[in-house]
């Protein structure tokens, strides 16, 4: 089992990174992983992206591709790889504490 | 009288049609294959075409040759299913009711896609080699290339073949190599995924070999736009690629005819159970091959293995009775690794690529995760393999569900 300190506390992970439990995730969480993948500053349009993946996810049980969060959350891919920087799918998905999303293999 | 109505006819459509055409009464079943294309390409063997392997008599045959006597055989384009009345709609006004519908639509490339990709470089500086056209476009500028930057590119994922490109990449070490130009070829690997590979263990044995060859590999890298007059492929993060030659492997797309019919997700890829294969919207419909938005790879051989369990599963609907077999994930590919050499690669959703014999534990003659002569024999024996058994929807002598005899666990 692997796990990661965040705030204080020792948190589980998967193999991806990624927390285990969906329980485990709260906002300020989402702020501490932000900062490990160098994002400073969770914006109002992270947000937007970051609730997305947590909508999905929990209704479909994966969490989108890059090609469906354009689709889907209005933010354009342009904006989506600025807000995350290499990967939105994967970074997000990390943020907010779901698993990495199937499509992005 | 029953119908059965199967779309596509490449290598998922035509296995089927021959499996089910095997086992249902005429008497009772009319069974009808939709295409638009007569020909059938091997598909696996146009990565051999842009290095002058093999040419185009060795991938084509007449996709009526596979046809067994006494199925309806329509050569027209889709235009939409509408599973509501249970019907297909044909471009030239036919209508085909059916009883269980089977969708082997395939998937094909989308250069158009990405902004710049299909422009005034197209098939000049810049080719595919996932369709034909492509693949000879490719070969003629080989011949005469004198070098230079050589970038090889997925646009996105999910593709069909995951390790052609990776194969793209070695041979052409191995060919300008043998050229003698290898020197002033740089060649450069451009993927959107983290590693070399999507499956972890097998990465690592990747990116070893692009070292060892002397391959510059850039990953993360989400394909943007073309730069047509800078010549460079530009990330959605603005990273920056410059080439002589794109090698492209594009988005990759399911068939219009899927979008049409509103049956697709956003890459038309239509929802299918992984471990039935029956549509996540219509019980009598069931989804094979590439045209399935399964996190399983898009290929032959995972085709092989599908068709058992869709032909199983679709028996059982038909008779009554409840689908026990259950589709696991089981691909094997052969990858080419370049100077008469390949590896061979075994796995399935729960299970990475690992080391040991295959299909007999300790004797093989195939190894797994290692590269060996017999491997690339096993490549080349394949064609004739494909041939002759596996789109006539015979057994081949390997298991349908993967094994973990064989296999050296770490």
């Amino acid at each position: 089992m692997s796990t990661i300190e965040l705030l204080g506390r020792q948190i589980e992970v998967d193999s991806d990174g990624n927390l285990k439990n969906l329980n485990d995730w709260n906002e300020d969480i989402a702020s501490e992983i932000a900062s490990l993948e160098g994002i400073e500053q969770l914006t109002d349009r992270h947000w937007l992206v970051i609730n997305f993946m947590r909508k999905e996810f929990i209704e479909k049980g994966d969490g989108p591709t890059v090609r469906r969060l354009t689709k889907e959350s209005g933010i354009d891919t342009k904006e989506l790889y600025a807000l995350f920087p290499k990967g939105p799918a994967k970074k997000a998905a990390r943020i907010g504490g779901i698993p990495k999303p199937k499509g992005c293999i | 009288m029953k119908k059965l109505v199967i779309l596509g006819a490449g290598t998922a459509g035509t296995t089927m049609v021959n499996k089910f055409h095997r086992v249902m009464d005429p008497m009772d079943w009319e069974i009808t294959i939709v295409d638009h294309n007569e020909t059938h390409f091997y598909q696996p063997g146009f990565l051999f075409i842009p290095f002058g392997v093999y040419n185009e008599e060795d991938v084509i045959k007449p996709k009526r040759d596979f046809f067994p006597k006494g199925v309806n055989v329509v050569m027209e384009i889709i235009e939409k299913i509408v599973p509501a009345e249970n019907k297909v709609y044909l471009k030239d006004g036919t209508e085909l009711v059916y009883d269980y519908l089977i969708i082997a639509t395939g998937s094909d490339i989308a250069p158009e896609e990405t902004e710049g990709l299909k422009d005034k470089l197209w098939q000049k500086c810049i080719f595919d080699f996932y369709t034909i056209e492509g693949a000879m476009k490719l070969a003629e500028f080989f011949k005469t290339w004198e070098g230079g930057k050589l970038v090889i590119n997925i646009t996105e994922m999910p593709i069909k073949c995951p390790v052609a490109p990776l194969e793209f990449a070695f041979l052409a070490d191995w060919f300008f190599t043998k050229k003698g130009i290898r020197d002033k070829v740089d060649i450069h690997f451009v993927t959107p995924l983290s590693s070399a590979f999507t499956k972890e263990k097998c990465a690592e044995v990747m990116s070893d070999y692009l070292i060892e060859k002397n391959i510059k590999t850039t990953v993360d890298f989400s394909t943007g736009r073309v730069d047509n007059d800078n010549q460079k492929i530009i990330s959605w993060d603005d990273m920056e690629v410059p080439f002589d030659c794109l090698v492209t492997v594009p988005t990759n797309k399911g068939n219009d005819c899927i979008a049409r019919s509103g049956m697709g997700d956003e890459l038309n890829f239509v929802p299918t159970d992984k471990y039935t294969l029956r549509s996540k919207a219509h019980e009598n419909i069931f989804v094979i091959g590439d045209a399935t938005d399964l996190p399983s790879s898009k290929a032959g051989s995972v085709v092989h293995f599908q068709s058992e369990v869709l032909f199983e599963n679709l028996m059982s609907v038909i008779e009554g009775r409840e689908m026990k077999a259950r589709f696991d994930g089981h691909a094997n590919c052969f990858i080419e690794s370049g100077f008469g050499k390949a590896l061979l690669i075994d796995f399935n959703y729960e299970t990475e690529p690992l080391k040991g014999q295959y299909p007999v534990p300790l004797i093989g003659p195939f190894s797994l995760l290692q590269e060996t002569r017999m491997n690339h024999f096993g490549k080349l024996m394949f064609k004739w393999t494909y041939w002759n058994l596996l789109l006539k929807g015979r057994d081949i002598p390997v298991s349908n569900e993967m094994s973990m005899k064989g296999k050296i666990q770490e």
